[in-house]
């Protein structure tokens, strides 16, 4: 008996290390072709993950040498969790795609490596390359004055406003609020209200839960400052909550919901603003161009996209992933990722890119191609967006910056659910803000 | 006298060998996956150790004080304690009642009524908090449907500080009950119908005898549901996550979803570590105390 199984065990020791040695072969055999891993999230709706795996077939037509291996993982939150985890267990994809806002997160862990090398090895044409990004997605790309990140997937935040429910109230449907004042004057003649009291209609909507209220808080933030200042330093190592613009901006947001109460109470959800707007419950609401497409089929109404009205100036935010290479892995691979960035960035790409995905297009050249002036000439509302991102600054972004974006929301929502006052609340975030960037000073 | 004694030893020692290797697989995945984390856990809590830090730096016990002195910290704990006050107390006794209704052998449709008092219990946590918070969404929700339909003001359940934690208890009791009842069923199947037989000659009230023979005779199913329940209320973190992400202003935030925040969303392994000894001691002391105290006066049969 004890012999059968020992020599059971034996027998199945031995099929198991010859299948490891074939195994192992196998990735020998292999290991002249290079095969490149890449993380890449997806946080709109719609099927992008289709738009990502052609970018990449394409890619390993051209340069079976090196292959990149697509993976998804997740939306923005879950990627940079998969992302960590990789760099710890020392194992970490060769590039993938991450938040703008991640990069002074990469930078301090060293995980991540400056691309300039690569931009000056690639003479005149690498200079141009990075001009013909839009500036203003280009600004959130460095870190101590190098380029740390390429914009891709790249979005920002535009007004979208229901025609039918202008006409109906006897506004102008091609003026949208320009300005703050006309927001409130236009969003109290939208509300409707029943006759058992409760509204049927409301004039604005703003996304407050947390990860979503701070890229609106920033354009409002933007819109209210005297010289344009953003709620960070740009090396990311200074805060600045308390000021009082912004406690007139998070005042302003407290006045839409309770004193005109033109906005839902309580903590508006962002997800379910695009099923409000198309279901006229809100007339007009403020979100992401990268649901553009979305609205634009699901609409049974006349919908326009406008600039986000200004107070003291006009500005937005922008956000959205980028391009990092891995700092762990050999030279010869970074460099296929470089030209594989590259590749997914060219002009023809970011133009068929932004037009799969509603994303705004990243590069100015890409205006010039024949399939983005066919697509603006059919859905001029995408037009916007590219328009807007010349006065459009970087969300939110510095070290530690998940900690800040919840410092923010926070804060945010005590205002908003009237246990601080505005200016109680973004003096308590400054508090804790400087005491965590402390050590970054 | 030398001789056995010798063999004695021998079979002793053999015998000993034979358990530790029947134990040996279980003890490889307890070192594995509960020992060693505690104790780099509690190694790790007394480091700081942030994104981009090479190798913790030993800081003592200063993750422990910052946190005692951290609002957020209590806010945290008294949210935590008052979800599982919230949660345990209802859940069990709805959970003994269902037991008791559906604690009989012939009676009509009884397996449906037991189904559906348990199917709950068969559902992930994440689909739940998925299907609740359709219920709960502010005006279009199902819940502030009802509301209007009454003619009052929608609640916004998830919105307001204050029926936050209500709200998701409900929904947590809805799921627990059911999984409770099943405890409780066990135990009054167990319990020998000739005591009841005797109390009903004797003629003894129903309540008489849920008091005085029931209750008493079911205290280490009570024991046992009681910790579970309790330790249960403390591991859940799906529905945080899913519902509200502790919004607003950590109205609804929860000791384990605290920890996760720090582990997973702020990358500071060291701040973790040190909630989640703080977790431990509370989950120690909840089956320990219990065990301790009430182990002596419950009648096992």
């Amino acid at each position: 008996m004890k012999r059968k199984v020992f020599l059971l065990l034996l027998v199945v020791c031995i099929i198991g290390t010859s299948l490891f040695a074939g195994g192992k072969q196998e990735t020998a055999r292999q290991s002249d072709k290079m095969e490149l891993t890449f993380f890449f999230p997806v946080n709109v709706g719609g099927a992008v993950t289709k738009f990502v795996d052609k970018i990449c077939n394409d890619w390993n037509e051209l340069h079976p040498e090196a292959i990149v291996k697509p993976v998804y993982t997740g939306n923005y939150d879950d990627t940079i969790v998969k992302i960590q985890s990789a760099i710890q267990g020392k194992n970490p994809p060769d590039l993938f795609i991450s938040l703008a806002t991640q990069r002074f997160s990469m930078f301090v862990q060293d995980a991540v490596i400056f691309l300039d090398d690569f931009i000056a090895a690639d003479g005149a044409e690498g200079q141009a390359y990075i001009d013909d990004f839009l500036t203003g997605f280009m600004e959130d790309s460095y870190v101590e004055g190098n380029i740390i990140s390429i914009p891709f997937q790249r979005s920002t935040m535009i007004l979208f406003y229901n025609k039918d429910a202008f006409r109906e109230v006897g506004l102008d449907p091609n003026s949208p609020p320009k300005t703050w004042d006309e927001l409130v004057e236009y969003s109290q003649k939208l509300t409707k209200v029943g006759p058992d009291g409760n509204v049927q209609r409301y004039g604005v909507g703003l996304a407050l839960n947390s990860g979503s209220a701070q890229w609106g808080f920033t354009g409002f933030a933007l819109q209210n400052s005297e010289h344009g200042e953003n709620l960070m330093s740009e090396d990311g190592k200074q805060i600045y909550f308390d000021t009082p613009g912004n406690v007139e901006a998070l005042q302003f947001w407290y006045d839409l919901q309770n004193k005109y109460k033109v906005m839902q109470p309580g903590i508006v959800q962002w997800t379910d603003l695009p099923g409000q707007f198309l279901s006229g419950k809100v007339a007009m609401i403020y979100h992401t161009t990268g649901n553009l497409g979305v609205v634009s089929e699901d609409a049974n109404f006349e919908f326009g996209t406008a600039f986000l009205p200004g107070n003291k100036r006009q500005a937005a935010p922008t956000g959205g992933g980028n391009f990092y290479i891995s700092k762990g892995i050999s030279p010869e691979r970074q460099k296929m990722a470089w030209e594989f960035i590259k590749f997914a960035t060219s002009t023809e790409r970011a133009a068929q890119w932004s037009i799969d995905t509603g994303y705004v297009a990243t590069r100015k050249s890409a205006l010039e191609t024949p399939q983005m002036k066919e697509y603006y000439a059919k859905l001029p509302q995408a037009r916007v967006a590219f328009d807007q991102i010349p006065i459009s600054k970087p969300e939110l972004t510095s070290y530690d910056s998940t900690r800040m974006w919840r410092i923010l929301n926070d804060s945010i929502q005590s205002a908003i659910t009237g246990e601080k006052t505005p200016a109680q609340a973004l003096r308590d975030a400054q508090a804790e803000a400087d005491q965590v960037m402390r050590k970054y000073q | 006298m030398r001789a056995p004694n010798k063999i004695g030893r021998r079979i002793r020692l053999s015998q000993s060998a034979k358990a530790w290797i029947l134990l040996a697989p279980t003890l490889f995945f307890l070192l594995l996956f509960t020992v060693y984390p505690i104790l780099r856990s509690g190694y790790l809590s007394l480091h700081a150790f942030e994104l981009g830090m090479r190798e913790p730096e030993f800081i003592g016990f200063e993750n422990y004080t910052r946190f005692a002195a951290s609002e957020l910290f209590w806010k945290v704990m008294r949210n935590t304690l008052l979800f599982s006050l919230m949660t345990v107390v209802p859940a069990f006794f709805i959970g003994l009642g269902f037991a008791m209704l559906v604690n009989k052998q012939r009676a009509k449709g009884i397996g449906f009524y037991r189904t559906s008092f348990f199917y709950p219990v068969m559902m992930p946590m994440i689909a739940i908090a998925s299907i609740w918070l359709f219920m709960y969404m502010q005006e279009s929700g199902m819940v502030d449907q009802f509301m209007l339909w009454m003619g009052r003001k929608p609640i916004a359940a998830l919105s307001n500080r204050s029926t936050v934690l209500p709200a998701l208890s409900v929904m947590y009791v809805w799921r627990e009950a059911g999984y409770l009842m099943i405890f409780f069923l066990s135990g009054l199947q167990s319990l020998d119908p000739e005591i009841f037989e005797a109390a009903l000659i004797d003629g003894s009230s129903p309540l008489r005898t849920f008091r005085k023979i029931t209750l008493p005779l079911l205290a280490p199913t009570t024991l046992f549901v009681t910790i579970t329940a309790l330790t249960d209320s403390l591991k859940l973190v799906d529905h945080i996550v899913i519902m509200t992400e502790g919004a607003p202003n950590n109205a609804s935030t929860l000791l384990l979803y605290y920890i996760y925040q720090h582990g997973f969303i702020f990358f500071d392994q060291a701040k973790a570590s040190a909630l989640t000894m703080v977790m431990l001691i509370i989950m120690l002391t909840i089956s320990m105390g219990q065990f301790l105290n009430q182990d002596k006066k419950i009648y096992y049969n």
